[in-house]
Order: structure tokens, then sequence, then C-alpha cells
């Protein structure tokens, strides 16, 4: 413990820089829980593809082909998925649901191995973020601000549309009824598609933008899975504002928990996920409807 | 890998041994690897080097090697059920391999109450030739205490007072940094501060850094292995504390197998290990080709301990041992020189005595390569709560 400012300056931007990376995969996650009811705990293994594309493609193309491709390729992917298992699950209950996605989460790990072998992969930072940037008298690495600006960036564009758009309009009008939506004209199977497809991409864009931090591994998608579905449990079911918030939580309750509780700070997270399953199990704040 | 194969090997042995088939005996080895699961790389290192250490050694002992392999999935029960498989049904005379502890100390008591001898390849936990010693369980490898004491005394010497310490909070991560810094203290240096951060939950290692950076201590000391030695490594470089703090460690957080993907994060980063590829003799020299020509990669730690367990069950044949019983009275007997340097039993304990190597990570004209720094004598392990009984059975 230190009163030393930079060194809490630093571990807000390191709890942020965290937050960020769980936003851009539990809105995702969230959405489509949202939307369209459906539970998709191979969520994870999207993110873990997303990491596995970008890591192969470095090589080739630099990063930013990786950052780019890869979550065209997991879109690409989410939209197979969609048309093979999704579809035809969507009204079939949680249960078949939880089961088809779980065993998809063994499937795409074994897969994994198969292709891209058991050895992790470790990708460079591109040259651009290299460093640190001195910043309210710390240094940061460069590569996270650029997490936390992207995750941002990607907050305040999806804000934009769903608040400012029509196409949001109706996302929101899908997520409070989505009978009532399609009554009303609205073609809610091709807005799933869409928002399922838009999902998967971000997720392919989280395990992207995470490769170079945190070494590319075939469980990473395993492990990344219950800090996200704790981020949007916490937050709300099928909220955007829910998942902001419930990543910031997770964040920070994870980074100080570490700091200042460190023989605690397993369990605390966990805890304060019980706490608010006890007390407002419908999230802190939750989609309406 | 559930089929049984007969070594290509064997035959090669049997035919050139033909000179020698008047006392020629049928050993029987079971294999008992990780080809699955995520330690799988390290089984297949281990298998690709024990197949290489019978066709190096085992011409010259008279005797043909029957290998029976079996997948344990790094699971204990499976490692488990497949022990029991090996032994009952198919009656080997010496079981070998064993990567993860876990597996080790639930096949055990098996290995122990059959009276199989088993030659440990991997599995570092300190009290498999601690409390729970057998005199059937011999051990090639290492003991993770055994890879961090001698870091005490050195750092000390380097002029390192303070450190910061870091590693998961797991039997291995313990041990490994019990052992430093029970020897660091000894030797007159002060443990600043301790982060455990949660097994295998734990990949972004920022808030820990932070800490590290505030701590005011010389150097950090970490244990880390596969995907977590890769993310520390890259991370700690990250931010900036590799100038200003060195990284220092149990050698395994920039073993061969991963330092290709740390890339220039690992550069002059200084750990121990029982084995670089890098060491300097003429053992090592033969091995390394031998393996680079087999496989195609460099071997790794992991390989260094499936050749020596190959070759330490070749002179135990060679010294007369030929079913059960007398390859577990041989087997604590080996002494060799091997790519390691000089290797033998602790016959208190049955746990391998080695030199430990410290070495830099730095850059070679064919990538990240390992400069040893210094060669620490080979000491026994405390005898941890060991009372050997006598083989018997």
């Amino acid at each position: 413990m230190t009163t030393d400012i930079g060194f809490w300056v630093l571990q807000t931007l390191n709890a942020l820089q965290l937050s960020m990376l769980l936003f851009l995969l539990s809105v995702g996650l969230t959405v489509i829980f949202g939307l369209m009811h459906f539970v998709n705990l191979a969520h994870g293994s999207l993110y873990a593809f997303g990491a596995y594309i970008a890591a192969t493609l470095a090589g080739t193309l630099g990063y930013w082909g990786g950052f780019l491709l890869a979550p065209l390729a997991v879109a690409a992917l989410g939209a197979v998925l969609y048309f093979t298992l999704i579809r035809s699950q969507r009204r079939a209950g949680p249960m078949a649901q939880v089961l088809i996605t779980f065993g998809l989460i063994f499937v795409a790990v074994d897969a994994t191995r198969l292709v891209w072998g058991d050895l992790p992969i470790g990708i460079a930072v591109p040259e651009l973020f290299e460093g640190q940037l001195a910043l309210l008298g710390v240094e940061y690495p460069i590569y996270r601000l650029f997490i936390i600006a992207l995750g941002l960036a990607v907050l305040g564009v999806l804000t934009l549309i769903l608040t400012r758009t029509q196409i949001g309009a109706m996302i929101r009008a899908g997520v409070d009824n989505d009978q009532m939506a399609a009554c009303l004209g609205i073609n809610v199977e091709r807005m799933f598609f869409l928002v399922f497809v838009v999902g998967c991409a971000l997720a392919g864009l989280a395990g992207a933008v995470a490769a170079p931090v945190l070494s590319v591994t075939p469980d990473m998608g395993l492990q990344i899975l219950i800090p996200t579905l704790i981020v949007i449990v916490i937050g709300g079911l099928g909220s955007l504002k829910g998942a902001v918030a419930g990543s910031l939580i997770f964040g920070f309750v994870q980074t100080f928990g570490a700091v200042i509780l460190p023989t605690l700070s397993p369990v605390l997270i966990y805890a304060l996920l019980a706490a608010v399953l006890v007390t407002r199990p419908q999230g802190l704040l939750p989609a309406k409807g | 890998m559930r089929t049984t194969i007969r070594a290509a090997l064997a035959g090669l042995v049997t035919s050139t041994c033909m000179l020698s088939a008047a006392y020629a005996e049928d050993i029987k080895g079971g294999l008992l690897l990780p080809y699955s699961g995520v330690y799988a790389a390290l089984g297949q290192d281990i298998d690709d080097a024990f197949a290489l250490g019978l066709e190096t050694f085992g011409a010259d002992s008279g005797a043909t090697f029957e290998i029976v392999r079996e997948d344990d999935e790094v699971k204990p029960p499976v490692g488990l059920a497949k022990t029991k498989k090996l032994i009952l049904q198919d009656e080997v005379d010496v079981m070998v391999g064993v990567v993860s502890s876990g597996v080790l100390g639930a096949i055990r008591d098996t290995v122990d109450g059959a009276g199989v001898p088993l030659i440990v390849a991997n599995a570092g936990n300190d009290e498999a030739t601690g409390e729970a010693c057998s005199p059937y369980i011999t051990r090639i490898s290492f003991s993770n205490s055994q890879i961090n004491r001698p870091m005490g005394q050195w750092l000390v010497d380097q002029g390192v007072k303070k450190v910061f310490t870091i590693a998961p909070d797991y039997a291995a991560g313990r041990q490994m940094i019990d052992a430093f810094t029970t020897a660091f203290t000894a030797a007159g240096g002060e443990v600043v501060d301790q982060e455990w951060p949660a097994f295998q939950k734990t990949q972004d290692f920022g808030p820990y850094l932070a800490n590290a950076k505030a701590s005011g201590a010389d150097a950090v000391y970490v244990f880390f292995a596969g995907g977590e030695a890769i993310s520390f490594v890259k991370q700690y470089d990250s931010f900036g504390l590799k100038a200003e703090m060195p990284l220092y460690g149990s050698g395994f957080l920039t073993s061969q197998l991963y330092v290709e993907a740390e890339g220039p994060a690992a550069e002059g980063v200084i750990t121990a290990l029982h084995y670089v590829p890098t060491l300097d003799n003429p053992e090592n020299a033969a091995f390394v080709e031998a393996f680079k020509a087999k496989t195609g990669r460099i071997p790794s730690e992991y390989a260094v301990q499936g050749y020596d367990s190959a070759r330490a069950l070749v002179e135990a044949v060679k010294a007369g041992a030929t079913d059960r019983e007398t390859l577990a009275a041989a087997l604590p007997k080996v002494a060799v020189t091997g790519p390691r340097g000089e290797l033998r039993i602790d016959p208190a304990t049955n746990n391998i005595v080695q030199p430990i190597h410290v070495y830099e990570t730095v850059a070679g004209p064919e990538g990240l390569t390992q400069k040893v720094l210094a060669t620490l004598p080979a000491e026994a392990d405390p005898v941890n709560g060991c009372a050997m009984p006598a083989a018997t059975n």
C-alpha cells in the first residue's frame, strides 16, 4: 500500500483497461441475450477464435491486418453458427441452448488444438503503440491506453446507434417486446441475425485486441467466459448500460481487490455477484420489459 | 495413442544384439504421458526424447524394450485408470512418465502397492520425494524447490538485497517461491512483499506489476509456466519495468518451448533451470543434434528429462536388472553424465541430484537463445519427511 498518487493512477488505468476488454466481450453477449433470449456460452470461444486469427495473420499481414480481419472472420463464423445451430434452437428453451453452446466450447477448444497446436502463441504489440506514455505522472503502456480508447469508441458508436438511429430504435423495441415489434412490421428475424453477427464480430475484435497483451491459448475462451457472464449478470441481462456498469465494476473490484485485499481478491467478485443476485436478481441496470 | 506399439527400434535393437542373445532380456515399459490436454506438447517432447534415448543407449544393454503408451489426459482419475491397465493388463516391468504432479499424487499408492518401479520424467512436487516418497518411485526430472533454492544465495552474491515475488497460487507456485525465499533470507536478503495471483484465472498481471513497481524492491523473482509465463514476461516488459527492476525467476519462465512467443520481451531475463539447450558439453551437443535430426525442434528441459529417463532405464538393465523387483533396486543407483551434467540419485529420497544452471535469455543469430551465466553445484534436497522403506514384495 502506498500514498503515492501515481500508483493509484496506474491501478485505475489497469482497472479501466480490464473493464474495456470485458465490455467488448459482454456487450455482444448481453444484447444477443436481451434481444433473442438466447444464452450463447460459446461467446468466449469466438473471442479465442478472434485471437488465433489475429495471431496467425500478424505473421503475414502485420498486426493491423489481423485487427481488421479477425472480427470479419469471427462474424462469418457467427453467421454459419446462426444458420446451423442458433436459429433452430431459438425457441428450444434455455436448457437446450446452454447444452448446445456448452458443447460447442469443447469442440472449439479441440479444434483450435488441432489447427494451431497446444503451445501458447504470442504476438508483438504493433509498432505504433510500443513503449510507454507519460500520463498524469505515470508511465503507462501505450497499447493498454489504446485498448481503453477503443473500448470507449465502441461504447460511443453503439450508444449512438442504439439511441439515435432507426435500427437502434428497432433493436430497443425488439428487446422490450419482440412479438409486438414484429406486429409493427419490423423484420425481427433479420434483426436477430444482424445483432448476433455484430456481437460475434465484437468478440472477435476483443480477441484480436487481447492477443498482444495475453498469450493466445486454446483454453482462453473458457477462461474469459466466467468473467463475462459475471459482468452481464451484475449489470443486468440485455442492457448496454448494464454491460458498461458490470464491466467497470468487475474491472475495478478485480484490480483494487488484488491491491487492497490480496488474500480476499479471488472471492470478492463472486461475493459481489451473490450480493447482486440476492438483492437485485435482475441486475443493476436491466433492460426494460 | 491407445494402441500398443512395439517401438520400431526394438526390432533394430534385437537384430543388432543377436550376438549377445545369451542374456538378452525383454523389458516391457509403460509410458504414461499427456498426449492430449494442456500439457500435450510437453508429453510429446518427453516421448520423442525417450524414444531417442532408447535408440541411442538401448543397443549396448543387450535387452529389447517394448513400450506401451497411455494418455493420462492430465486428469488424475484417468492417469490412475491407465496406471492400473499398464500394471495389471499389460504387466509392464517399469513405468515412465507423469507430467502433472496431480496425476503423480493419484497414482502414487497404486504404483507403490504393486511394487512397480516408476521413473518420474517431469512432475516436480516436493512431496513425491519427501513425505510421499517410495522405494519404487525414482525421479529423474527435478523437484520444485531444487531449481529455486540455489538462486537465493546467487542473487545475494549478485548484489540483489530486496526482492518482490510473484507466483500463481497453487502447490508448485508456493514450493518454488518458498524454496527461493528461504534461501534468499538465509543469505541475508529481504523479501519486500509477495503476490499470489489466482492460478489459471489471472491473465492480466497489470495490478501486480504496479504493486511490484511501488514496492521499492531491487528485483522481482517469479515462477510462471506455459501461457501465464508468456503473458507475464510480455506484460512485465510493456510496463517498462525491465530497465528499473531486473526480472529473475525459475527457468520455466523463459523455457525454450515458450521463449519464441515471448519475443524481445524475454531478453535480459535471468532464470535458473536444470537444463538449457545451450549447455556446453559433448553429451549435450550430441543430444541436441540427434533430437533436432529426429524432430526438427530444439530440445526443451522436458525433452532432456525423457532422454535421461530412457538412459536411466538402460543403465539399470545394464546393471543386471530384469524385472520389477530388480529394476526398482537398480534405478536409484544409476549415476550418469548426460546433457545436464553429472546426475545421480539421492538414496535417501530417490530424487535426482543435479547441477542448476543460471541463464540469461539473449538474442542470437537464430532468434532468442540462452546464455549460461553460472552453473551452481548439485545439492541433494532435504529429506522433507521421507523415511525410505526397503522395497518389499
